[in-house]
């Protein structure tokens, strides 16, 4: 099969030697089962090897290659050259994010707030060992399993105005992450991670614009646990002024 | 396109541009979906308008309905009707995702859920229309 | 524990069920009392507004939909460049729709 050539316009930015991030252009050769990360690849590797960026797995598993492809938050990975032959590609780190180096952003404030749902398994009381695991029925794990599926790429961070406009909203994937122990039979954590959840910056910034479960590409579906968080958050605020002495 | 913030720590910050919502289909969807609550309560102001002017006189509310019949607020009610019609179906959509309706544990397809919310709204503005039309007059 | 330090439930649960009712009753009122009637097509029936349960049904028309468009309206603002004035724009579009709810069941008490 011949090969054709492409061009990608990347974002470069290496800080203390420009203000703002500039474009780069490289017209590479490609084969036919090339994706975006392949490119990457090859110029790092052969054109230009002071440009940055993250991977990993190149399969989908990992999270780490999520970018701005064409405007659009996708796992580079994920996405092929032919696809947009013979127009350029434009590579831009992903929206929303600080940016460390060329197409690396600063995901330490994602971090914080993963760690801040307090996603593990909270319990009122830790059985002991001697009495075995704790047990789950089917029903039990399709209530939450596909809320578990996320990789932490952030692209849905990237696709999301409201944290573009806030950086300190909590955010799609640590909310749905967060909910998904919330519907965990074994879990009695819901009030506690409340204080973060129901918090000015946790589901009420939302506006259910409903892109990050449009580029999500696990189809976690974070908008909806989001909304359905809201619900469950009122429905218990109500039941709080109904009766007062109920509470956990 | 995005504006810059110093960092000491060399990072590059971008700001959003209070125009965002005009550059992605999808966003600007979302703007008039928000939006289309001001048609909304602007109706419901001028519904209310003209209620009050039954208690002020038969003058008053002639009046009020001639000027209903004026092509400027003709054009305002069918811009709102396009834009209630688009939050009832916005709306229908969205809550077959906030509260799926689940028939024996699978919640049901959105498609399914916000089809069934769209003919129950022609049934109820069908009810609505028809009382509307047998209602006596008299209180 | 939680939930009681804000209000956002109580306007967001407002702002749901303002929601639903603009949804399902408010395009069939303005063909009927917008467009309908001021083109002649259908008779103008305004003395029905005097029943009570219709006077009712009225308030409920109006006043949960000014919950949706204040919710709504008071976030679309500061999603548009106004988020330094976040605060002062929910008080006066939450304080709004309570003005105009209580102006809505006055008209409705009084007609």
């Amino acid at each position: 099969m011949s090969e054709r050539t492409i061009t990608l316009d990347v974002t470069r930015y290496r800080p203390h030697q420009e203000a703002v991030p500039t474009v780069q252009s490289y017209a590479i050769p490609f084969p036919d089962d090339w994706v975006v990360l392949d490119a990457l690849n090859h110029i790092k590797d052969q054109v230009d090897g002071s440009l940055s960026y993250r991977w990993s797995c190149r399969m989908g598993v990992c999270g780490s290659c999520g970018m701005m492809v064409n405007g659009e938050p996708k796992l580079s990975c994920a996405v092929f050259l032919r696809d947009y032959f013979p127009r350029a590609i434009r590579v831009e780190p992903l929206s929303n994010f600080p940016v460390i180096r060329d197409l690396v952003i600063d995901m330490s404030g994602f971090l914080d707030k993963l760690k801040s749902v307090k996603p593990w398994i909270i319990r009122e009381q830790e059985k002991p060992l001697s009495e075995g695991e704790y047990l789950q029925s089917p029903r039990e794990l399709d209530a939450y399993q596909h809320f578990s599926q996320c990789i932490n790429c952030m692209l849905c961070y990237a696709a999301c105005p409201v944290f573009g406009l806030d950086s300190g909203f909590v955010g799609p994937a640590a909310i749905a992450l967060g909910y998904r122990y919330n519907l965990d039979s074994r879990d009695h954590g819901t009030a506690e991670r409340r204080e973060v959840l129901g918090d000015h910056e946790g589901i009420w910034q939302c506006t259910f614009v409903g892109e990050c479960s449009v580029v999500c590409p696990k189809h976690v579906d974070p908008a909806a646990a989001i909304q359905r968080v809201k619900v469950d958050t009122a429905k218990d605020w109500i039941l709080s002024l109904v009766m007062p002495w109920g509470q956990r | 396109m995005m504006a810059t913030r110093p960092d000491p720590a060399g990072l590059y910050h971008p700001a959003m541009p209070a125009t965002w919502w005009l550059r992605k289909r999808s966003y600007f969807l979302f703007m008039l979906r928000e939006l289309s609550s001001v048609f909304i309560a602007g109706f419901l102001v001028v519904l209310l308008l003209q209620i009050a002017q039954i208690s002020s006189g038969e003058d008053a509310r002639a009046a009020f309905s001639a000027m209903l019949r004026s092509p400027g607020w003709i054009l305002f009610h069918g811009v709102a009707l396009a834009f209630a019609v688009y939050h009832s179906v916005t709306w229908f959509y969205t809550t077959s995702i906030v509260m799926p309706l689940r028939v024996r544990g699978r919640e049901l397809p959105r498609w399914l859920f916000t089809a069934l919310n769209i003919g129950a709204w022609a049934g109820v503005s069908l009810v609505i229309l028809i009382l509307y039309l047998a209602l006596p007059a008299s209180a | 524990m939680n939930g009681r330090k804000t209000l956002e439930p109580l306007w967001w649960g407002l702002f749901s069920a303002g929601g639903v009712v603009a949804a399902f009753l408010v395009p069939i009122h303005i063909v009927i009392t917008g467009i309908a009637v001021p083109l002649g097509w259908l008779p103008d029936a305004q003395e029905i507004y005097r029943h009570w349960p219709v006077r009712l049904y009225l308030f409920i028309l109006i006043a949960l939909p000014l919950y949706h468009w204040a919710h709504r309206f008071q976030f679309a603002l500061s999603d548009m460049g106004m988020r330094g004035i976040h605060k002062p724009l929910a008080v006066l579009c939450y304080g709004a729709a309570l003005l105009g709810t209580v102006i809505a069941g006055w008209i409705l008490l009084r007609l």
